[in-house]
């Protein structure tokens, strides 16, 4: 008896959770994907309709407005959080005094919320009480910073309060990569004669490429699901400018009554994520089997 | 848990179960006149509030409610969507409706606000109750700014941009406005039906004409939101209402173009209107926009559900609950039959008003609170009006957008 539940234990355990899981995640993203073929509006209807809401969500002009944005967003989110994150990781790595205080002050914005972030970024850059009333005040009068309330620049500000709050994680990622590369390596490369430059963008850097990967899935399936920075921040504003897909999906479903219309925008972030996800669940699952 | 259930279980007799977003003062305070009301009355009220974002919470958990096959007995539900609710066949057999033949609801409301609750297309049974009238075309002014710069209450447009000029010479915001896409439709909406006129709103935004919405007038319309969005400051996009409003108060901004419900800002400041403000229709020819919150009554097999659901409809439409209620809440009783002694100033012009326009057809529903239209035609026109007040798109475009945006949610 005992030796059979020794045996079973975790399967015992995980089968409640798994459960779960398969019908709360996988289950509901089949009904969404079901719910997007059919002529939802208000409430869920079941009759199959066709790919209707496909056509009519790609002749949407606020969802292309939100495909635009999250181009933007997703390249410069990627790009400035990942060169951001090396780069302190790489000063955090030259055994500084306090190294310790510093790492927690470069990652503790991770600890926050994304509404935290919106709201404080969201007074911050507001040209009546923020930086621009700040540089106006100290006698700079012509000193103009309104990319907030700019529909050209304001998807920048989500940028740069997405990149406030995920580059220390980057770094925390790419420090404990640094940390788990030999010294051997370093000295040796130094004993030939390699300046410190040229060790990290030779040798370190290039053998960071798991750390990338895995920054590069973290931070896409990030801002293509972000919303809640959206909201606190500019709610899809000035206009309609900012709107990104996971904020057109909840107000296309709950404000315009359009449930099918919705599901199908679902559909489409979930095959967005699904293009980067895939991909590295099979390169790592490959590994797993070759080793 | 089988003792806590137990009165609950045995309790025989009206019983109702209602979804709101009634949490904060004023109207708190009014809904507890109703749950007062309700239990002297011999009822259990279960409350179901649900807080945020002016009812999208209390929409979600609506749904997720329906969609599970246990709706509530009553929630708020206004406008078209009652019909929509209907269609969906979640609302018949209309419990309601024999207590609003035995009340005389027909006599008691005008006949236009009196179909917006009627089920089966506006002319069925009554399946829902209106508890108020709010009016959305008020011009807020700030008296002493008005004064002290020589400015009387503008009756045109015209008007209105001069003393908004005269106001930015003097170095004062003459628009406090906030740039969320509710408020710029409601603004929208209120220089629709005055510089276009009653017909014409009626024609575009309540029929959805295409040619309508394709004229020369709507284009006028677009200019006339364009010299306001010239009035508002840099700090508007995204600002609050209740933000905006307290710039008037304050005497930073000259007016606002806001619903009834900014007067409770006002009056949480202690300003009287007439002495400190002014509360005035914007400019129209006798137009008057209405927005009406309702109770929907839904379809339970429960019989003490049902009889609750009768008791607070009737409680709803007693004279009582719709006086003290739109005395907390700034609008004016449904009911054409409550005095209106104890109200302000501005409840009474808007109640000597709504007769006005109903008798020279300037009484139309406001789109921007989804009176007019659905929630998806509601969003359709918004989306076009704040993308055009908020970037320099020509009036033209802006009004081809708004007819094809229309079409293309036919």
């Amino acid at each position: 008896m005992f030796k059979w539940l020794d045996k079973n234990l975790p399967k015992i355990v995980l089968a409640p959770s798994l459960g779960l899981i398969s019908w709360f995640v996988y289950g509901f993203i089949l009904w969404t994907f079901y719910i997007s073929f059919t002529n939802s509006k208000i409430l869920p209807k079941y009759e199959l309709w066709g790919v209707g809401q496909y056509v009519k969500l790609w002749k949407t002009h606020k969802w292309l407005i939100a495909v635009d944005n999250l181009l933007i967003f997703t390249v410069l989110f990627l790009v400035i959080c990942i060169v951001i994150g090396v780069i302190l990781a790489i000063f955090l790595d030259q055994k500084i005094r306090a190294e310790g205080v510093l790492r927690t002050i470069y990652l503790y914005p991770m600890a926050l919320s994304f509404i935290v972030t919106g709201t404080a970024w969201k007074w911050i850059l507001n040209p009546t009480l923020g930086i621009q009333k700040l540089f106006i005040d100290m006698g700079f009068e012509n000193f103009t910073f309104d990319w907030l309330v700019n529909r050209e620049m304001a998807i920048y500000t989500i940028v740069i309060a997405g990149v406030w709050q995920s580059s220390g994680f980057v770094m925390a990622l790419f420090l404990a990569g640094l940390r788990s590369i030999e010294d051997e390596i370093v000295k040796a490369a130094k004993i030939d004669g390699a300046g410190l430059f040229t060790v990290y963008w030779k040798i370190l850097i290039p053998m960071m490429r798991p750390v990338f990967f895995t920054s590069f899935v973290i931070l896409v399936h990030i801002s293509i699901k972000s919303y809640d920075l959206i909201v606190a921040l500019t709610q899809g504003g000035p206009g309609i400018s900012t709107t990104m897909p996971a904020l057109f999906m909840t107000q296309t479903a709950f404000h315009k009554s359009q449930v099918g219309l919705s599901a199908a925008s679902a559909m489409m972030m979930f095959m967005a994520v699904a293009a980067v996800i895939i991909p590295y669940l099979y390169s790592e699952l490959r590994r797993e089997n070759v080793s | 848990m089988v003792f806590a259930l137990t009165p609950i279980v045995s309790f025989a007799g009206p019983k109702i179960e209602v979804l709101h977003w009634w949490t904060s003062g004023g109207e708190a305070a009014a809904l507890k006149v109703l749950k007062d009301d309700f239990a002297a009355n011999g009822g259990e009220w279960m409350d179901m509030p649900v807080t945020g974002g002016g009812g999208d919470a209390a929409n979600v958990t609506l749904k997720a409610r329906i969609v599970g096959g246990d709706p509530p007995s009553a929630s708020q539900i206004k406008g078209p969507t009652i019909q929509e609710y209907d269609q969906e066949g979640v609302v018949a057999p209309y419990n309601i409706d024999s207590v609003a033949q035995a009340e005389g609801w027909d006599n008691l409301l005008d006949p236009m606000i009196a179909a917006v609750h009627k089920c089966q297309n506006n002319s069925g049974p009554y399946c829902a109750a209106p508890v108020n009238i709010h009016r959305i075309d008020w011009l807020w002014a700030n008296k002493s700014v008005f004064d002290s710069n020589g400015i009387s209450i503008p009756t045109t447009w015209d008007e209105l941009n001069a003393a908004a000029d005269t106001l930015k010479t003097a170095g004062i915001i003459p628009f406090a406005h906030g740039g969320q896409p509710w408020q710029d439709a409601t603004v929208f909406e209120a220089v629709a039906l005055g510089v276009g006129g009653n017909s014409y709103y009626k024609k575009c935004y309540v029929k959805l004409d295409e040619n309508c919405l394709r004229s020369d007038t709507t284009i006028k319309v677009f200019d006339q939101m364009r010299k306001l969005q010239g009035y508002t400051d840099e700090g508007s996009p995204g600002r609050d209402w209740n933000v905006a409003t307290g710039m008037v108060i304050e005497g930073k901004a000259g007016f606002q173009i806001m619903g009834d419900w900014a007067k409770g800002e006002f009056t949480a400041a202690n300003k009287t209107p007439g002495v400190d403000y002014y509360c005035s229709s914007t400019p129209s020819d006798n137009g008057y926009l209405y927005n009406v919150d309702s109770f929907i009554f839904y379809k339970t097999d429960d019989p003490d559900k049902v009889a609750g659901q009768k008791l607070l409809a009737k409680l709803m439409m007693g004279k009582n609950f719709q006086k003290v209620f739109n005395l907390y809440k700034g609008s004016i009783p449904a009911r054409l039959d409550v005095p209106m002694d104890e109200f302000d100033q501005c409840a009474k012009t808007s109640n000597a008003d709504i007769k006005t326009a109903g008798a020279k057809g300037g009484l139309v529903p406001s789109f921007a609170h989804g009176m007019a239209q659905g929630n998806t035609m509601k969003a359709a026109l918004q989306d076009v009006i704040t993308e055009h007040f908020n970037s320099d798109m020509s009036s033209k475009d802006a009004a081809n957008a708004l007819a094809d945006s229309v079409l293309q949610n036919m």
